[in-house]
């Protein structure tokens, strides 16, 4: 049974803050595939492509036949724990500041003997399901849930830190005139989200859901321009500290290709916003919630950014954005990188189109804010990197990884079919 | 069956060393190996240009390896060899340095083990150790081999019935050996009450149950029978060996190594059984590890070893003179010298000249090595049996 999270005192300033550590980050090329599939929250291994034998830890060669070629396939995550032991003593700062820390050896039903890190409400002899989650470090490792019902499964201390779990945290949502505001802010409240900033542009000029994301709990609406560089500054220099998961879901969108446009104008715009606007909030917000990634119970543990799918290939119609957002998905990258060594969590959740009127003329199926709001706050539960939302979305990445030039041309074939 | 195996006549050990270990030492790998060889030859009154095979065994080398050590020690050899098997290299470089010997591609081999051990050794070479480690074992709480062995502790004590005070008694039992070993790193008496009363290190494993990483070399040489008698050196003669790596691969978790798989052909080999053994030293990085041996090994049937433990003296006097030096457990754990110590312990109590922990009347010691946790289990195994020089 879970002893149930309680809620985090109020911070003495006085203190100090515990600096960042992390579990060892080094891993061979091949356990890299782990940690790919970790980030989209599926359990995988390597396959032998000619006995299907299957494979662990990651390996070059298959030791049932030898051959070289392994592939990674989604695999029945269930086993049984025969053995246990609670490391009290580690050479690691992570774990030594973090024990008792209990791993155990289990056996899986497809045959492997894994170790993994358990949940407190599991003993040895107990059927288990194994999940594959990223650390601090970044990097891939397994645990092992109790497959009965728990009371509080996610408050187990070993299991929120391979989680970015939003319960008792602070949220900034950068840009309430987005459509999604309200839908994402209630999906917080009922997460357990303890305070939902509300960033809010030019607030002298109404929006359709001013009233109410006001009416929702604990939202503070604040001031904040992601186009300008002194207004992100300002706010961040308010509450950076306490910003423990930035939701970006600033967009500015126009439909349209190239030759739809005789200008530039909508697309530094859509730079301006999408691009440069996450780098600013980066710039500001970055470097402080990295200090703040070990701060207890509420420490600063996730950035999520809302993006077109469309970054991973180019949709005609909206040439000009689908461009912004290509940008913003290779910034991420860069952030991912420079927030990994606290161990903050980059998730990136891409959508098809949206319900909203800038793809109104577009046929369903479009994603919802209520859809879109799920995703991220499950995407926090269960830690993960890459959410694909909606059938579009979904349906592009699969086409993308089979084949990007295919997928280009489709791009192409299917325009206008709207 | 595989094919017959010749013997090892006409091929003899002799010279077994122990540089003094220290706990931390802000000398290299080389210093310790070069002290370990100088003492060696020394004592069987030879010179470094005498020796013209060389095997070295060491996990703080880099980046140098054995080639790099001829020339930083002025040896000139024919036959060089460098076994990076941890706990099992004392075993396995006997036996290959004895084939070197006994086909006449080396006269003399001189093999040597040791490490340094410097503030942060230890805990560097963990997150490095293997790449199965690396990937699959170390970012589970870090806690090294002293986690992966309390997996296995936790089950064998599960599945067999072994209770904390059996492997009590065993790392009581070699602090009371390692006492009149003048070299051994821990110099206090120990008590069941202390060993129970241990600190928590990885549960059920606590603090006596893990060696002490030391500082320290090991060595000994292999040369012709008659050039021993020729240099009235005291050697000890190879009855038997084996070796076995990545045994029972099919097991869900280690219960069992490598010995298991060779122990026929081992006493075959050496023409005797476990009964005519009057001294074992097992390979003791964790007590339960020592009863995998003292099972696969013939001593007593697999799971028996708790009660085998219960009804057995393992002291230098007892019925069962085990790890005489102290083992590992008490004299410290010289890195790669780990695999050695058992070995030198046995050439020095079958050619009558362990002094201190000297066995009255041992005749034949068997030696068992185990190393290299490359990921949830031990992967290499090996055994000797030695017999003295009139045999």
């Amino acid at each position: 049974m879970t002893e149930p999270l309680k809620p985090p005192p109020k911070k003495n300033p006085q203190r100090r803050t515990r600096a960042p550590t992390r579990p060892s980050h080094f891993r061979s090329r091949a356990a890299l595939g782990l940690a790919a599939a970790a980030g989209e929250g599926r359990f995988m291994l390597q396959v032998c492509d000619r006995c299907t034998a299957i494979q662990y830890p990651p390996r070059d060669a298959c030791s049932a036949c030898l051959s070289i070629d392994l592939s990674w396939k989604d695999a029945k995550p269930t086993g049984t724990l025969i053995a246990e032991t609670t490391v009290q003593t580690s050479t690691n700062t992570y774990f030594r500041e973090r024990s008792p820390w209990r791993v155990g050896t289990v056996v899986m039903d497809i045959g492997p003997s894994v170790i993994a890190h358990i949940h407190g409400d599991i003993t040895v002899g107990e059927h288990v399901r194994l999940v594959n989650r990223l650390d601090r470090s970044g990097q891939a490792v397994f645990f092992a849930m109790p497959v009965h019902g728990t009371d509080n499964p996610e408050d187990d201390l070993q299991m929120r830190e391979m989680t970015c779990d939003p319960k008792f945290r602070r949220v900034l949502i950068t840009d309430g005139r987005n459509p999604n505001s309200v839908a994402i802010a209630e999906a917080f409240v009922k997460a357990g989200a303890s305070i939902i900033f509300v960033g809010e542009s030019e607030a002298w000029r109404p929006y359709p859901n001013q009233s109410a994301l006001r009416g929702v709990d604990n939202v503070e609406i604040l001031p904040l321009d992601v186009t300008d560089t002194n207004s992100v500054q300002v706010l961040s220099g308010e509450i950076s500290g306490k910003t423990d998961i930035l939701v970006n879901n600033a967009r500015f969108i126009r439909p349209g290709g190239l030759f739809d446009r005789r200008d530039v104008v909508f697309a530094q715009q859509e730079i301006e916003v999408n691009y440069l606007g996450l780098m600013r909030l980066a710039q500001s917000f970055g470097p402080v919630m990295r200090e703040r990634a070990a701060d207890g119970t509420n420490s600063a543990v996730s950035w999520v950014n809302i993006l077109s799918a469309y970054a991973w290939t180019n949709e005609p119609d909206f040439g000009p954005f689908s461009a912004s957002n290509a940008a913003a998905l290779s910034i991420s990258q860069a952030l991912r990188a420079d927030l990994a060594d606290s161990g903050i969590r980059v998730m990136n959740v891409y959508v098809g189109p949206t319900e909203d009127e800038w793809h109104q003329p577009l046929p369903p199926p479009k994603v919802t804010p209520g859809s879109l709001a799920r995703a991220v706050v499950t995407g926090l539960r269960d830690g993960l990197e890459e959410q694909f939302v909606g059938d579009i979305a979904e349906d592009l990445i699969k086409r993308w990884r089979d084949n990007p030039k295919v997928l280009e041309r489709e791009m192409i074939a299917n325009r206008g079919r709207a | 069956m595989t094919a017959r195996r010749k013997g090892y006549e006409g091929v003899v050990v002799v010279a077994p060393t122990t540089a003094p270990y220290q706990r931390f030492s802000i000398k290299t790998a080389h210093w310790w190996i070069a002290r370990a060889l100088g003492d060696c030859l020394a004592s069987a009154r030879i010179g470094p240009r005498d020796i013209d095979g060389f095997s070295v065994a060491s996990f703080t080398l880099f980046p140098d390896t054995a080639v790099g050590l001829t020339q930083h020690l002025g040896l000139s050899v024919r036959w060089l060899d460098h076994v990076p098997l941890g706990g099992a290299c004392g075993v396995v470089a006997l036996r290959r340095a004895a084939r070197a010997v006994q086909c006449g591609d080396s006269t003399i081999v001189a093999c040597v083990a040791g490490d340094t051990n410097h503030v942060d050794s230890f805990r560097r070479m963990l997150s490095s150790f293997s790449r199965f480690a690396q990937d699959a074992s170390y970012p589970y709480g870090a806690g090294g081999p002293n986690a992966c062995f309390a997996l296995l502790t936790d089950y064998y004590m599960r599945t067999y019935g072994a209770r904390r005070e059996d492997f009590g008694k065993i790392c009581v039992t070699q602090r009371d050996n390692a006492l009149k070993n003048p070299n051994a790193v821990m110099k206090h008496p120990l008590t069941m009450d202390d060993y129970l009363a241990g600190r928590p290190i990885s549960d059920p494993i606590t603090l006596f149950d893990c060696v002490m990483p030391v500082a320290g070399a090991e060595a000994f040489l292999v040369m012709r029978e008659e050039d021993a008698i020729a240099q009235n050196l005291p050697h000890a003669h190879i009855l038997g060996t084996i070796e076995r790596h990545n045994a029972f691969s099919e097991d869900v978790i280690q219960t069992r190594g490598g010995w298991a798989m060779e122990i026929d052909e081992l006493y075959a080999m050496a023409a005797c059984t476990s009964q005519d053994i009057d001294v074992v030293n097992t390979y003791d990085d964790y007590p339960v590890i020592v009863m995998m041996q003292m099972e696969d090994l013939g001593f007593c049937a697999k799971g028996e070893a708790p009660s085998f433990v219960r009804d057995s003296d393992f002291t230098i006097c007892g019925d069962f003179p085990h790890n005489t030096s102290g083992g590992q457990l008490s004299a410290g754990q010289a890195g790669a010298g780990g695999g050695f110590l058992g070995l030198t312990e046995a050439i020095r109590q079958v050619t009558g000249t362990a002094g201190p922990t000297q066995v009255d009347g041992a005749k034949m010691a068997l030696v068992s090595g185990f190393g290299m946790i490359n990921y949830d289990r031990g992967l290499c195994s090996g055994a000797a049996i030695l017999s003295g020089g009139d045999t």
